[in-house]
């Protein structure tokens, strides 16, 4: 494992030769993140609740599925440019080596200008886990780590399969976009405002619903249910049909060539 | 040691014709025309060998280099290579290869090479003792230690290959495959690099497979040259035996003083200037000796040079020859 961690420290070294870029880039990110933030302040300036979720509910919710996003995007983020690194030679390159294919295209390409995000996320966290009505006792925690650690896994996993479209089409589908950087923005609120149907595709394809809606609600006391606790964990079953697909992606393009 | 025997592979390339009508076409009715890139090519390499790959584009040079290093599957065919199949057994295959791609780096570009190099340590796994030891040898043959704390994108394109071939060998392989590993250098890096390929060679007894358009490469360093086109093996032996196979001719350029000298039946002349006239001859009717001295009998001469032709017109001539 030491080697791949290595990658990504020589990544974080290639990308600090551009200082200013490289501080802009998380300067930007932060500033992008923070409207999010903003937009959810104004809109209960005029309300009191979305649904049956007040403020710090939202707001709770909003910072777990940043801090999800943000770790997710840094790892599998930079698999958007798998077209490019199947046509510049880049994958011949880690074919050579004796090393796992996958986490030699990953580790280089961790992005750390995510900080920004993620900067941002745990801001929100520290600012509303306090004033929150919750106590927090030990299942608490855990359910909230569950949530940060599984969700993060899942938009890993949506990246992964996005990317992997880019075998078959050799340009990245943009509809994807909806489950990974459209996930971030409508996951900012429970899926349950979102209405009935729309609750049981994220629970049941893209199982998004199982790191953000369930736990949630247990968390914020509206279910007292412990399994509600360990919903996360199922969304984990996301990856396998992911990486299957990937390295399917794999196989062929080794039958087929550049 | 590298045996491969009847490999078949085929591409499948969707053909379309132009315009915007038939591309919406081509959304639902696909057109596959099946390419035969490599067709039940078989050859057998020794440990310790340098061979040359050549043929035009298209060939299935790649396709046949790709499949060595165990990054393409074949059709069918098998291919053994140091007791592996390639695409079987690729990651503990992989440890006993070393891959130049001239155009596709695996240096990292904004940090110093000896970075680089450190993660390739990393990645093979290798000896820190036998790390230092082979960092310390080719950056000193290669003369790369003024180098090191370099970052690549400021090196020169010489630098910078040099700097790739030295990473593919710090891991000690068997065989190395260079893939056109002298393109765009100038002519004292293409020395320095094709010497220390031979050294290598010899020192360690590195099998070298090598991939090139430059004829003079292949001249100056390999012993064996293996011709593909159209996905077939055409030819495979030694330089001098190709030379052979395309012409048996040799040419003296002669230089002289005074009258023209007179041609016998065994020569002909290609080329005439003032004083100056090339003639070519078959030696298995008269030798070289024989040539000139006939024609000392005949005038003074002031130089002359006699030379078989050239690799880059051998290699037209056969390219013409097989209709590549």
């Amino acid at each position: 494992m030491w080697v791949y961690f290595k990658m990504m420290l020589l990544n974080l070294e290639s990308q600090m030769q551009y200082k200013i870029s490289f501080v802009m880039t998380v300067i930007g990110q932060f500033v992008t993140a923070f409207t999010g933030f903003i937009g959810i302040k104004f809109m209960f300036d005029y309300m009191d609740s979305v649904g049956e979720f007040e403020y710090y509910d939202v707001m709770l919710c909003f910072g777990i599925v940043t801090l999800a996003f943000s770790i997710g995007e840094a790892l599998g983020g930079g698999m958007a440019t798998f077209a490019s690194v199947l046509g510049n030679g880049e994958f011949d390159r880690a074919l050579v080596r004796p090393l796992n294919t996958v986490l030699q295209i990953l580790a280089p390409r961790v992005d750390f200008t995510r900080a920004g995000l993620l900067i941002q996320a745990i801001g929100v966290l520290v600012y509303v886990i306090p004033k929150s009505n919750i106590i927090w006792e030990w299942k608490k925690i855990v359910t909230l780590v569950l949530m940060i650690g599984c969700g993060s896994v899942l938009f890993f996993s949506l990246f992964l399969f996005k990317a992997t479209f880019s075998f078959f089409t050799i340009q990245n589908l943009d509809f994807m976009n909806i489950f990974t950087y459209g996930a971030k923005e409508y996951g900012k609120y429970p899926f349950g405002v979102y209405g009935k149907r729309i609750l049981n595709f994220l629970t049941f394809i893209i199982p998004l619903a199982l790191v953000q809606y369930y736990p949630l609600l247990y968390l914020i006391g509206k279910r007292n249910e412990d399994y509600y606790m360990f919903s996360p964990l199922l969304s984990l079953f996301f990856l396998m049909p992911c990486y299957l697909f990937f390295s399917f992606g794999v196989r062929k393009y080794k039958s087929t060539g550049s | 040691m590298i045996e491969v025997n009847h490999l078949v592979k085929e591409y499948h390339i969707s053909k379309r014709q132009s315009g915007l009508k038939n591309a919406f076409k081509a959304l639902f009715v696909h057109d596959d025309t099946v390419v035969r890139a490599l067709n039940d090519v078989s050859f057998k390499i020794d440990d310790g060998e340098i061979v040359g790959y050549i043929g035009p584009n298209g060939a299935g040079k790649s396709t046949t280099i790709k499949t060595l290093c165990g990054i393409l599957t074949p059709d069918s065919g098998s291919c053994l290579v140091n007791g592996y199949v390639p695409w079987k057994d690729r990651r503990a295959y992989v440890k006993d290869i070393g891959v130049v791609f001239g155009q596709r780096s695996q240096l990292w570009w904004d940090v110093p090479i000896i970075d680089s190099f450190d993660l390739i340590k990393d990645i093979y796994s290798i000896d820190t003792s036998e790390y230092k030891k082979n960092l310390d040898e080719l950056s000193q043959l290669l003369n790369l230690c003024e180098i090191m704390k370099t970052p690549t994108r400021n090196l020169s394109l010489g630098q910078r290959m040099k700097c790739e071939i030295a990473a593919s060998l710090l891991h000690n392989p068997r065989i190395l495959f260079l893939d056109e590993p002298t393109i765009g250098l100038d002519a004292v890096s293409k020395l320095a690099v094709r010497d220390f390929i031979k050294r290598i060679n010899k020192e360690k007894n590195t099998t070298v497979i090598l991939t090139t358009h430059d004829m003079q490469d292949i001249e100056a360093l390999t012993e064996r040259v293996m011709l593909i086109g159209k996905g077939e093996i055409l030819l495979d032996g030694s330089m001098n035996e190709l030379k052979r196979k395309v012409s048996d001719k040799k040419k003296i350029i002669v230089k002289y003083k005074g009258n023209r000298p007179e041609i016998c039946d065994w020569m002909s002349v290609d080329e005439e200037k003032e004083n100056e006239i090339t003639i070519s001859f078959c030696p298995k009717t008269i030798s070289a000796s024989d040539c000139i001295t006939y024609l000392l009998k005949q005038v003074e001469i002031v130089d002359l040079e006699v030379f078989d032709i050239s690799a880059d017109e051998m290699v037209a001539k056969l390219y013409e020859e097989y209709h590549i």
